[in-house]
């Protein structure tokens, strides 16, 4: 299954024709303990790159940004419930929303693992 | 994440220690110190209010201040030294007894706070005429600076930049010491002996900066490490940082100077009039004495309080405060996420009208307003050894 990340520490996966995504696990590693998570709307869209949920730790609040244009589909309400997850488990069942993306060529044009990985040890 | 300063960053004797113990560094007042170690935040917080948790809080400022006025040794030392820092403190240290600690603040002439600060008095007869002083990193030159200028010709002023700062704070700390410092567990609460600890001479408070029981032991650098060292191969203690000493001390209600107090808030506003000595509140007799008991006559326009809010998202420091009616009434100063609580914390500034306990409040948090409450303070009890 092909995963896709920004410069922003999201993650994209496409599940047949809905992108599901998340924080990656280095966004949950630097963040430290996440304590809260606010989520947007079912049926909001967002352009790439505007910020759509929130996520603080004890020590910061973080705003998570829209990795693809898109309608969010479905929210993850147990992270919302039980913040802890997203540090448990970011690449997982810590989702955070579900979209349908507007532009494919938008999920084309992010990172692959590999550059993903690159990214991270030269910030 | 972070810039990085053009100076050099100052390192405290322990600072290869928080690197070998896996600690985030952070700059901090000019210092890198550690923010989290391995554990991170949340479990330290809990440790330390659970077992007990070692702090490094060497970057803070310890002097020793001493007369000029009189020989040392003796009441009339003591009265001579206590009469000089009473020029800029409204806490009582005449009255001080032997080996009693007191926190206070610097004041400047408008009644503002310019730094809080411990001050302790010597146990033995030989050492009156010397107070013990412990003052936030971020404000010891100015405060340093300070006394030189104001009280240069009466004390000398000692900066014990040769000492190590170290806490030890939780419900175990006073057990744990005690195998290493035979004598500390009689301490009690805001006091200060001297040991001998293999040659080495310790100054330990029974006081902190978290709520809980616990210590503060200044020790020689050369001898620091090998100190918190033998403190940390208890299986009760862990390395908490910076991170963790934030949360706990906003659960416990205590000022962070720069952001809960600073040069335009009196003492009497920033609910810490305890600081202000009996008979300092009827002589008067230090900077900003006018308003100060003026506000204590007639109540301070604005006080410090916390604040709860209803949900789960924390309302840091800059959000504003609005009355239920949705006017603007303060401003957040301190604010996070409360481990021991767990949930959100704040304190911050509201007109006296709106301080009291039960009173429903609005938080301004990402454009939306979220319904909170003044509560007491503190959030998490206080647990000092009395006796």
């Amino acid at each position: 299954m092909t995963v896709r990340y920004t410069k922003d520490h999201e993650w994209v996966r496409m599940d047949g024709d809905v992108a599901v995504v998340g924080i990656t696990a280095h966004a949950a590693e630097q963040l430290g303990d996440v304590v809260f998570v606010e989520l947007p709307s079912k049926g909001a869209s967002f352009k790439q790159h505007a910020d759509m949920a929130v996520v603080e730790s004890v020590k910061a609040a973080s705003d998570v940004f829209a990795p693809i244009s898109g309608e969010i589909v479905d929210v993850n309400t147990a992270i919302v419930d039980d913040p802890a997850r997203v540090n448990a488990d970011p690449a997982g069942e810590a989702w955070f929303v579900k979209m349908k993306p507007a532009d494919p060529a938008e999920f084309d044009g992010l990172m692959d693992e590999a550059a993903y990985n690159a990214f991270t040890e030269n910030a | 994440m972070s810039t990085k300063p053009n100076t050099p960053l100052k390192r405290t004797a322990l600072h290869g220690l928080h690197l070998s113990l896996g600690a985030k560094m952070v700059e901090f007042a000019g210092y890198d110190m550690p923010v989290q170690y391995a554990d991170g935040v949340l479990k330290e917080h809990l440790h330390t209010r659970a077992k007990a948790g070692l702090f490094d809080v060497s970057h803070m400022g310890q002097a020793f201040l001493r007369t000029r006025q009189s020989p040392m040794g003796g009441e009339d030392a003591h009265i001579a030294v206590a009469g000089a820092i009473e020029m800029l403190v409204p806490a009582e240290i005449r009255k001080l007894k032997k080996g009693g600690q007191r926190y206070s603040v610097f004041l400047n002439d408008k009644g503002g706070v310019l730094d809080d600060l411990m001050i302790s008095r010597p146990l033995e007869d030989d050492r009156q005429g010397e107070l013990f002083l412990v003052v936030n990193a971020a404000m010891k030159d100015q405060d340093f600076a300070l006394i030189r200028k104001m009280l240069g010709d009466r004390v000398e002023l000692q900066v014990a930049d040769d000492r190590s700062l170290i806490a030890l704070q939780g419900p175990s700390a006073a057990e744990i010491l005690e195998e290493i410092v035979p004598g500390v567990s009689a301490q009690t609460f805001m006091t200060m002996r001297r040991y001998d600890w293999g040659g080495a001479g310790l100054i330990v408070t029974r006081s902190g900066y978290t709520g809980e029981d616990g210590f503060e032991i200044s020790v020689p650098n050369k001898r620091a490490d090998e100190f918190a060292k033998k403190l940390l191969a208890h299986p009760d203690v862990a390395p908490i940082g910076l991170g963790a000493r934030d949360s706990l001390r906003l659960e416990a209600g205590l000022c962070l100077y720069g952001h809960d107090l600073n040069s335009q808030i009196s003492p009497v506003e920033g609910n810490i009039a305890f600081a202000i000595g009996k008979r300092r509140r009827e002589e008067g007799g230090f900077p900003g004495a006018e308003r100060i008991i003026r506000e204590l006559k007639e109540g301070p326009k604005r006080l410090r309080v916390g604040i709860r809010p209803e949900g789960r998202a924390p309302a840091r420091e800059g959000v504003e405060i609005l009355s239920a009616a949705g006017d603007k009434i303060g401003e957040i100063t301190s604010g996070g996420f409360g481990p021991t609580v767990n949930g959100p914390v704040a304190m911050g500034y509201v007109p006296a009208e709106y301080s009291k306990t039960g009173t429903k409040v609005q938080l301004m948090v990402r454009g939306k307003a979220l319904p909170a409450e003044i509560v007491d303070m503190p959030v998490v009890p206080h647990r000092y050894y009395r006796g």
